[in-house]
């Protein structure tokens, strides 16, 4: 049977969304999520929307095993919002399908191009962190090949560390096969978005915390290119599924895809362009607040309409990253932050910066009651590498952490530094997988893994 | 639209049965693997075909099992307004030049099997006043080549059939499509060489949803195909022996 998992695969270039590692590995994409023959090392990969060496083979020509095919829909429940699903549904397909029916991801990344097992692996976060806190809260049950192959079902009432484990996990504590979830009942596909220009840091971190009371989707953009009394300048977002009044008539699209059709050449992403198109596009908003009703896809999902935007950032990628900070730790550390971004020579254009709820019990789960904020550079080596170390240094004197899904430099000893659960961790996943089968180059740069 | 599907659990079969779960049809699986079709019927009803989707044993390389099977089919589903078949064979040239075994049982599933069933679902909904059937062959029955001529001389055997099967019975309410897929993106195809132009399951679904209702004899998935084939067999032979694709 061509395809079948013992058949010599062809060497693939396997990266992340930031394309950048880039490691050739052999990969599968089976309609059944099954364990290869031998006990080869592998890792599991969904749609390659890490942006980092997440699921990326541990070493040249490693194992890859692919979730997208395993796409099927075991059941669901009209009446609750249950949904029982292979891990390598997409949350498009699981929008494409069930908003029309009134349901929607209870927590969605700003991709839709992600699979349920990636959400889980990464124990995703949105827009609604401050009130719902990360995917995790909305599994029930997780089944997993182990290393020894067996099929273990785990969540928050049974294999209860093997579940803490494995939301959050990356992966590394076995192949995520099945989900169970519970989706969200919304009344309409619209969401009533509101948009407010914010004059500095403090405006904006207030602006953040203001309107956490009352919406369950917050957002800001930062132009990381101001200086001076605008550090910190910024569009605040904040939305909410409109009601049928408030949706009227209106009727759903199908959303035009642009695609980039080929790498785009350095000089576009200019700090002197991209310096005054930040500056018209903060004048142009103003302060004034701006209210209107917007598709689901152009509230969670601006990039996406965009296929292959990574490629803007050029051949050489870019590097995204992801921090949190404690809100103990004040504006100061944040601030710090963006002033260093700065001094880096407008390294970033733009970041995202999002107030966090309550840290989950998952041991390796990322976001904590504080304030995240998310940003790219392009990659431009060792430069672009020693600024987010200084980045990772302010983080941890404040007691916050990376993201891994985001991450593909952070320095190992740095990690277990800003993650005070990870010996706990380390043990489950030392019982499950004491020989290492899930490993991948995050695994082997982060965790000491044998490559 | 009532269906009758065999295939409906892998590759472009499971993308085409999405397709017509989610605008509400009724679907009856045909197939060998009964765990596969369970998981496949119930992935269907989540995505909006008419509850319940059963299911029905069927295997090509076994005729004597078809008219139980349809009969399966048109008891659950009350009558067949359509039978899709995307259910075949596939193997590498390698494996079939070299087990006349192999050989054997892919030219019996993919032509025999599928002549013989397509064949009797005309005769029964021509007396039935009519239906749709819609089988997949191949672009590679268009012009052997020598990396595929085995898999080929099936797909090309199936093509002729179908396209005498639509002569044969459109005029007696049973139009037939052949759909003619290039290269896809699915378990099938996987570890080979990916051309330009391969297309993905879901846009072929479309397509041959849309060459259904427009009750068409043939269609290429993704389109592009039509004419990548017309120069293809328009290619002197003395290209062809040297070309190595």
């Amino acid at each position: 049977m061509p395809g079948s998992s013992d058949a010599p695969q062809p060497l693939e270039q396997i990266a992340g969304w930031g394309r950048h590692p880039i490691v050739p590995g052999r990969v599968e994409r089976p309609e059944h999520l099954a364990l290869p023959p031998g006990f080869e090392p592998l890792v599991p990969r969904g749609l390659g929307r890490a942006y980092g060496d997440a699921a990326v083979p541990a070493r040249p020509g490693g194992r890859v095993v692919e979730s997208t095919r395993a796409d099927r829909i075991r059941s669901f429940d009209p009446a609750t919002g249950r949904l029982h699903c292979e891990a390598g549904l997409s949350l498009a397909e699981i929008l494409r399908v069930f908003v029309p029916r009134g349901w929607f991801p209870p927590v969605t990344p700003g991709t839709k191009f992600v699979t349920v097992g990636a959400c889980v692996a990464c124990d995703v976060h949105g827009k609604n962190h401050h009130r719902d806190g990360s995917f995790g809260n909305f599994v029930e049950r997780v089944t997993l090949l182990t290393a020894d192959g067996r099929l273990v079902e785990c969540g928050p009432a049974r294999e209860r560390e093997l579940f803490l484990a494995t939301v959050g996990g990356m992966g590394l504590t076995g192949l995520i096969v099945e989900v169970v979830l519970h989706l969200r009942r919304i009344e309409t596909p619209w969401i009533v978005l509101e948009t407010q220009g914010m004059g500095s840091l403090e405006v904006m971190l207030e602006g953040l915390r203001l309107s956490a009371a009352h919406w369950p989707y917050t957002v800001g953009w930062i132009d990381c290119l101001a200086r001076g009394r605008n550090v910190g300048r910024g569009i605040l977002m904040r939305g909410r599924h409109a009601t049928a009044p408030e949706a009227g008539a209106r009727r759903v699209r199908r959303p035009a895809r642009l695609r980039v059709p080929l790498d785009a050449p350095e000089w576009l992403l200019n700090p002197l362009f991209m310096r005054w198109f930040n500056g018209i596009y903060a004048w142009a908003h103003g302060r004034t607040l701006r209210r209107r009703v917007v598709s689901y896809d152009r509230f969670f999902y601006p990039l996406d309409a965009i296929a292959e935007w990574n490629r803007l950032y050029g051949p050489r990628g870019f590097l995204q990253y992801q921090c949190v900070v404690p809100r103990a730790a004040g504006v100061r550390p944040v601030s710090a932050l963006l002033e260093r971004l700065a001094d880096a020579g407008a390294a970033s254009f733009l970041a995202v910066i999002k107030d966090c709820g309550p840290a989950s019990d998952a041991y390796l789960s990322f976001p904590l009651e504080g304030t995240t904020l998310a940003l790219d550079l392009p990659y431009r080596g060792a430069p672009t590498e020693n600024v987010l170390h200084d980045l990772n240094a302010i983080v941890m004197e404040h007691g916050g952490r990376v993201y891994l899904a985001k991450d593909a430099i952070t320095r190992p000893e740095d990690f277990a530094r800003m993650m005070p659960r990870l010996r706990e961790w380390q043990t489950v996943r030392d019982r499950w997988d004491p020989a290492r089968r899930f490993r991948s180059g995050l695994s082997v740069r982060l965790l000491g893994d044998p490559a | 639209m009532k269906v009758a599907f065999v295939g409906a659990t892998r590759g472009m079969g499971r993308a085409l049965a999405r397709g017509l779960a989610e605008r509400g049809d009724a679907l009856f699986l045909l197939g060998r693997d009964p765990r596969e079709m369970d998981l496949s019927a119930r992935d269907l009803e989540s995505r909006g075909a008419a509850a319940p989707v059963g299911h029905g044993s069927l295997d090509l390389a076994r005729p004597e099992g078809f008219a139980g099977a349809l009969d399966a089919a048109e008891r659950a589903l009350t009558r067949i307004d359509a039978l899709v078949v995307t259910g075949g064979a596939f193997e590498s040239q390698d494996d079939l030049s070299r087990d006349p075994a192999r050989l054997e049982a892919l030219l019996h599933a993919n032509f025999t099997g599928t002549v013989l069933l397509c064949q009797q679902a005309a005769e029964r909904l021509a007396a039935r006043g009519g239906g749709l059937i819609c089988a997949f062959s191949s672009v590679a029955g268009d012009r052997a080549r020598r990396s595929n001529y085995l898999y080929g001389a099936s797909k090309a055997g199936l093509s002729a059939f179908l396209d005498g099967l639509d002569l044969a019975y459109r005029d007696r309410g049973v139009p037939v499509l052949c759909v003619k897929p290039g290269f896809v993106r699915t378990a099938m195809t996987a570890g080979l060489p990916v051309p330009p132009f391969a297309g993905e399951p879901d846009a072929v679904a479309r397509d041959v949803i849309a060459a259904m209702d427009a009750h068409r004899h043939v269609v290429y998935a993704p389109s592009v195909w039509q004419w990548i084939m017309l120069i293809i067999r328009a290619l002197p032979r003395a290209v062809l022996r040297r070309v190595r694709f």
